[in-house]
C-alpha cells in the first residue's frame, strides 16, 4: 500500500483543525479580555459582583417580597426574578388552558368553530408579540375608565390602574387546611399508582379523575368547615381618587400576561392539533373493536398517544413564553430583563456583570427544561425491535 | 306476462335536508344539538366582535384630516388621517427627503428579485438567485449609504421605518444562513472539540432572550473592541441580530442533515469525495431543499423579532410609529390604537403570505415522495 503523507491523513488532519479552533477561540476570547480590561480601567468601572450588596436606591412598582429603596441590588434581583417567574407561571397557564381549547375547536366537525379557531390562530401567530403587548397596553388598557367610573363585576373592578380583586386573608387555623390539601395531592398520587397495578393485574383499574377530583376538593372544604372558615377576603374600597385594599394587578403585568397568553396559545394551539392528528385513526378503530367505550378510547389509547408528540413542543413554547416575558422592558412591568438589564445597568455601569446574571437566569431555566425533556423522551421514546 | 321491470325509475330526490345549502348547515353545523349550540356560541363570537371591529376601522373612521381635531369627533374611529400623514415616516424613518428615492429603488430591485425568484418556471433561476444573494446586497448597500458616485452619504442614524426593519431581517437572514450551515456541521462533526464548541455557542444562543443579546450588542459591544475603536449602533445591532438568529439557524439545518440517509455520506465517500466536496455537491443540496420550509418559519420569527430593536432605541416600522404617538398634533384617543393596528396589519399581511409560501414550498416537495 502506497504510503500516504501525513497532511492527507484524516487523523492528522483532524487534529489540526481542532487545535486551529481552540487557538482562535482562544486567541478571540483573550484579545476580548484583555480589550474590556482596558476600556473598563479607561472608564473607572468597578467590576466584580460586589455590588449586588449596595444599596439599591429606586422602588420597584410590584414585589411579591419585602423590598423598599434600602434594599440591596441582590434583593432587587430576587424581586425580578420572582416577577418573571409570577408572569411566566400565570402565562403558561392560561395559554395552555386556551391553546388547548382552540386546538381542539380547530379539529372540530363544526365548521365554524373549526374555521374560527383557523382565524384566531393565523392572527396572532403572524403579528409580533411585542406589538400585541403594546396594543394591550397603550390602546386597551389605558384607554380603560377612571377609578371612579371602573367596570365592575362582583367584586372584581376594572379601570386604568388595573385589575383590582379581593384579597384572601388567612387567619389563624388556616394552616391546617393547606396540609389537607398536600395529604389530598399524596392520596391521589398513591391512588393512580394502585390503579394502574390494578389495571394491570386485575383487568380493570378505579375511576381515578372523579376519586382525585373528589379528594383534592373535597378534603380542604370539609377541613375549612371543621376549623371554623378561617379566612376572609378583604374587598377594594374606593378612597377618593383610588382604591385601597384587595388584591391589585398592574395594567403592565395584564398587558404582558394577556399578549403572552394569546400568542403562545395560538402556537399551542398548532401543537396540539398536529398532535392529535398524528394518531392514527387505525388507533381508534382498534381500540372500539377492543369493545372499549368512545370515552375510554381517547383517554386509554387516543390521549397518551397524541402527548407523546405534543409534550416536546409545548415545553418549548413555555420556554419561550418565559423569554418573551422579557419583552416587559419595554413597558414597565418589572421584571428581570426592565429591572436588571435596565434600571441596574444604568446605575451601576457595570454592563457585564449584569448582564452575564441575567443571561444566566434564562439560560439555566432552558438548560435545565432541555434536560428535563430529554430525561422524558427517553423514557417515553417508541421502543421498536 | 312478466313482471320484471326494464326501465328504471327516476332516482328518488334525497330527502330535503342533505343537500342544498340547508343540508351542508345542518351536516356541518347542527348535527347535533351539542354541535348547534357550539354554531350559537361562534355566532355569538363573531356578532362580539365583527360588528365593532368593521365599525371601528371603517364605518366610523377618519380618513381625512390635517391634525388632530378631524379625530376628536364624538364616536370617532379610527385616525387613518394619522397614518396617511406619517405614511413617509413609517417607511422611510428620518431619512433624508431627496434621498428617498434611493430607498424606494432598493425597495423596487428587491421586490422584483423575489416576485421573480418565486416564479418557478422562470429559465436560469439560479442566475436570478446568485443576483439577489451576492450582487443585489452591494448594490443595496452602495445606494443606502452613499458616499460614492456622487450619491450624498446618509448616515445610518436617519435609518428608519420599514426600510430599517427589512434592513435589519435581511442581513439576520443572509448572513445567518451560512454561519448556521457551518455550525450544524461542526455540531455533527466527529471532532470532539468542534463538536463542543458549536454545541456551547448554539445552546448559549438559543438559551437566553433576544432582548438581552440586544442590550449586550448595545452595551457590551462597545467594551470588546480595543480602545478607541466604535462602530455604528445599527452595525451592532446587526451583528447580535446575526450571532442570535445563526443559532436557530443552525438547528434547522441540522434537522436537515439528520434525514439524510447515511447511505449518502457513503456513497459520496465511495465515490472518492472529501469531506468539503461530499457535502457542497452531495448532501447540503438534499438537506437544505428540505428544510426550506422551516427555514421560512425561522425567518418569519426573525422578522417579527426585529421589532425589539425598538428597546435598545432603533427606529424601526413599529417605533416610528410609536414615536408618532407623541407628536401633539396628532395626540386623540385613537391614533394610538389606529397606529399599532396599521403596524399589525402590515406585518400581519408580510407574515402570512410568507407562511402561505412555505406551505406551499413544502406541498411540493413532498409531491414526489407522496403517495396516492
Amino acid at each position: 500500500m502506497q504510503k500516504q503523507p501525513p497532511w492527507n491523513d484524516p487523523r492528522v488532519r483532524g487534529w489540526f483543525f481542532q487545535m486551529a479552533a481552540v487557538l482562535l477561540a482562544a486567541g478571540f476570547f483573550f484579545n476580548v479580555a484583555s480589550n474590556t480590561l482596558d476600556n473598563l480601567r479607561q472608564l473607572n468601572v468597578a467590576s466584580g459582583f460586589g455590588f449586588l450588596e449596595h444599596t439599591a436606591g429606586f422602588g420597584i412598582s410590584q414585589s411579591l417580597i419585602e423590598y423598599s429603596e434600602a434594599s440591596t441590588y441582590g434583593r432587587a434581583f430576587l424581586v425580578a426574578l420572582l416577577n418573571t417567574l409570577l408572569v411566566a407561571g400565570f402565562g403558561i397557564i392560561l395559554a395552555t388552558v386556551l391553546g388547548f381549547v382552540i386546538g381542539i375547536a380547530r379539529l372540530s366537525p363544526n365548521w365554524l368553530l373549526s374555521r374560527l379557531a383557523g382565524v384566531y390562530i393565523e392572527v396572532f401567530r403572524n403579528i409580533p408579540l411585542l406589538l400585541q403587548i403594546l396594543f394591550w397596553y397603550t390602546a386597551v388598557l389605558s384607554n380603560l375608565p377612571r377609578p371612579r367610573e371602573s367596570l365592575q363585576a362582583g367584586s372584581f373592578l376594572l379601570n386604568n390602574r388595573g385589575l383590582y380583586m379581593p384579597a384572601p386573608i388567612a387567619e389563624a387555623g388556616f394552616g391546617y387546611v393547606l396540609w389537607a390539601f398536600v395529604i389530598a395531592v399524596f392520596a391521589s398520587l398513591i391512588l393512580w399508582r394502585y390503579s394502574q397495578w390494578r389495571r394491570a393485574n386485575a383487568g380493570a383499574g378505579l375511576p381515578v379523575l372523579w376519586c382525585t377530583a373528589g379528594l383534592l376538593t373535597g378534603l380542604p372544604v370539609l377541613v375549612y368547615l371543621i376549623t371554623g372558615a378561617p379566612m376572609h377576603f378583604e374587598t377594594p374600597e374606593l378612597h377618593g381618587f383610588n382604591f385601597s385594599g384587595g388584591l391589585r394587578a398592574m395594567p403592565e403585568f395584564l398587558a404582558l400576561l394577556f399578549a403572552l397568553s394569546i400568542y403562545t396559545a395560538a402556537f399551542i394551539a398548532e401543537i396540539v392539533r398536529a398532535g392529535i392528528q398524528s394518531v392514527n385513526w387505525g388507533q381508534n378503530e382498534a381500540g372500539l373493536a377492543l369493545g372499549l367505550r368512545r370515552k375510554d378510547v381517547l383517554r386509554l389509547i387516543v390521549i397518551p398517544q397524541a402527548l407523546r408528540v405534543i409534550i416536546p413542543p409545548l415545553t418549548s413554547q413555555f420556554l419561550n413564553l418565559t423569554k418573551n416575558s422579557s419583552l416587559a422592558a419595554a413597558l414597565a412591568y418589572p421584571e428581570l430583563a426592565s429591572v436588571f438589564a435596565g434600571t441596574v445597568l444604568n446605575q451601576t455601569g457595570q454592563a457585564i456583570e449584569v448582564l452575564a446574571i441575567t443571561m444566566a437566569v434564562y439560560l439555566s431555566l432552558s438548560l435545565a427544561t432541555s434536560f428535563a425533556m430529554n430525561l422524558y423522551n427517553s423514557r417515553i421514546v417508541l421502543v421498536e425491535r | 306476462m312478466s313482471f320484471v321491470r326494464d326501465t328504471y325509475l327516476p332516482a328518488a330526490p334525497p330527502p330535503p335536508p342533505s343537500v342544498g345549502a340547508l343540508g351542508w348547515v345542518g351536516q356541518n353545523l347542527f348535527s347535533s344539538p351539542g354541535n348547534g349550540l357550539l354554531t350559537l356560541l361562534g355566532l355569538f363570537i363573531l356578532w362580539l366582535g365583527v360588528p365593532p371591529f368593521i365599525e371601528w376601522t371603517l364605518l366610523n373612521a377618519v380618513w381625512r384630516g390635517t391634525g388632530r381635531e378631524a379625530c376628536l369627533v364624538e364616536g370617532a374611529g379610527a385616525c387613518w388621517a394619522f397614518v396617511a400623514a406619517k405614511l413617509g415616516q413609517f417607511v422611510y424613518g428620518r431619512y433624508t427627503f431627496e434621498e428617498r428615492w434611493r430607498v424606494d429603488l432598493v425597495f423596487f430591485i428587491g421586490a422584483l428579485t423575489v416576485a421573480l425568484l418565486m416564479w418557478e418556471r422562470l429559465p436560469k433561476r439560479y442566475y436570478l438567485a446568485l443576483f439577489g444573494v451576492l450582487v443585489y446586497p452591494i448594490l443595496a448597500f452602495i445606494l443606502l449609504t452613499g458616499g460614492v458616485f456622487g450619491l450624498p452619504v446618509v448616515e445610518t442614524s436617519l435609518w428608519g421605518g420599514l426600510l430599517l426593519t427589512f434592513v435589519v431581517a435581511a442581513v439576520g437572514i443572509t448572513v445567518s444562513l451560512p454561519l448556521g450551515i457551518f455550525l450544524a456541521l461542526g455540531r455533527r462533526s466527529q471532532l470532539p472539540v468542534l463538536r463542543l464548541l458549536s454545541v456551547v455557542y448554539i445552546e448559549v444562543w438559543r438559551g437566553v432572550p433576544l432582548i438581552t443579546v440586544l442590550f449586550m450588542a448595545s452595551v457590551m459591544l462597545p467594551l470588546f473592541l480595543p480602545p478607541g475603536v466604535n462602530f455604528d449602533k445599527l452595525l451592532r445591532v446587526l451583528i447580535g441580530v446575526t450571532l442570535f438568529s445563526a443559532a436557530y439557524m443552525a438547528e434547522v439545518v441540522r434537522g436537515g442533515l439528520q434525514a439524510i440517509p447515511r447511505g449518502q455520506y457513503e456513497a459520496a465517500s465511495a465515490l472518492g469525495l472529501g469531506f468539503w466536496k461530499a457535502n457542497l455537491l452531495i448532501v447540503m443540496p438534499q438537506a437544505l431543499r428540505m428544510v426550506i420550509p422551516s427555514i421560512v418559519n425561522t425567518f418569519i420569527g426573525l422578522f417579527k423579532d426585529t421589532t425589539l430593536v425598538m428597546i435598545v432605541g432603533l427606529f424601526d416600522f413599529l417605533g416610528s410609529i410609536q414615536v408618532n404617538f407623541s407628536d401633539a398634533t396628532w395626540a386623540a384617543p385613537q391614533t394610538a390604537a389606529t397606529g399599532y393596528v396599521f403596524a399589525a396589519l402590515i406585518f400581519w399581511i408580510i407574515c402570512f403570505s410568507m407562511s402561505r409560501y412555505s406551505v406551499r414550498v413544502e406541498r411540493r416537495l413532498n409531491e414526489g415522495t407522496r403517495r396516492e
